[in-house]
């Protein structure tokens, strides 16, 4: 492991050691948060996986509704009937903060008011598969959202748990090593110094010691 | 914060959503749809569904907003049914988040 390029003196030994203690703590910190949000994450995906599979059934039915529905009745009646929304669904982004990292939460707002059957158009030239199939949209949509919502959320929290494993492992394999040995080096060092003084001292002494005599 | 819901599909799959007061938007080739998707994240659309079948083959744009809070950019079966590749990016982020897919059979 490569020892940092630092003077070997008493001052940069303090300076190291003081961050080898935060690398350290700083590590075990970032391995809780990389478990706690593995957990959650994994909760999260599962739940996502879950919706997924629930919606593209359900749009399959739509689908197959609305095809129905278009076989029924003539091709620009359809398209004028669905011309014009009659309500118009927006939603509402809150941000809520999962382990530090910022994920939106969606409400859906209906515009005017939420009506169970909101049809867009009059009953005279349309046909009963467009009013289910109509209804059955209507009737996805928590689901659609609540999906949107798992799905973002399980981005976010990927990229961040990918984030912080790399910090984990930077920390764990390179930085406190690292500290560690240049620690050790500059321990190492300063003692030889000592000890090397030591011995001129010594020699000193026998020197002056035999010149009087 | 109020948003906007976009959907992106051909006209007949994105039909149904147009009862519902969502804002259609239809496109042909991958940079079409890729420069769709940046106007529509600048004009703060919040959610993007998009069917499948359009979704750019490297998705592209969508991973340029991937560490956004907005847009989502939202994958949704076209009207020829799923083709496995809105479920497939589950798997990758599990993939990225743990290094293994674990929820695959």
């Amino acid at each position: 492991m490569a020892v940092l390029q630092v003077k070997p003196t008493r001052m940069e030994l303090a300076r190291l050691k003081k961050r080898l203690a935060s690398s350290t703590r700083g590590h075990r910190l970032l391995k809780d948060k990389r478990d706690d949000m593995i957990k959650r994450f994994i909760q999260l995906a599962e739940k996502n996986i879950e919706l997924r599979t629930r919606l593209e059934e359900k749009m399959k039915n739509i689908y197959t509704g609305f095809v129905m529905a278009g076989a029924y009745m003539d091709e620009a009646v359809l398209q004028e009937a669905l011309m014009i929304p009659k309500n118009r669904v927006r939603c509402n982004i809150t941000g809520v903060n999962i382990m530090g990292v910022d994920v939106p939460q969606y409400r859906i707002d209906y515009e005017g008011g939420h009506h169970q059957n909101s049809y867009p158009y009059g009953f005279a030239f349309t046909s009963q598969q467009l009013d289910e199939s109509v209804n059955a949209v209507n009737e996805i949509l928590p689901l659609m959202f609540e999906l949107a919502e798992t799905e973002k959320t399980v981005s976010l929290l990927a990229e961040e748990i990918e984030k912080t494993r790399r910090r984990v492992n930077a920390l764990e394999y390179v930085q406190i090593p690292a500290l560690h040995e240049t620690v050790k080096s500059i321990t190492m060092k300063l003692d030889e110094n000592e000890r090397s003084n030591l011995a001129r001292l010594m020699k000193v002494k026998d020197m002056m010691i035999s010149r009087r005599k | 914060m109020e948003a906007k819901i976009a959907v992106i599909g051909d006209r007949a799959s994105v039909m149904a959503f147009r009862t519902v007061g969502f804002d259609i938007f239809e496109a042909g080739t991958d940079t079409q749809i890729s420069d769709l998707i940046e106007s529509l994240a600048d004009d703060r659309y919040s959610v993007i569904f998009i069917t499948e079948e359009l979704v750019p083959k490297k998705f592209g744009t969508a991973d340029k907003y991937k560490n956004n809070i907005v847009p989502a950019i939202i994958p949704i079966p076209g009207r020829f049914g799923s083709m496995g590749r809105g479920i497939k990016i589950v798997h990758e982020n599990v993939e990225k988040a743990i290094g293994a897919d674990i929820f695959n059979k």
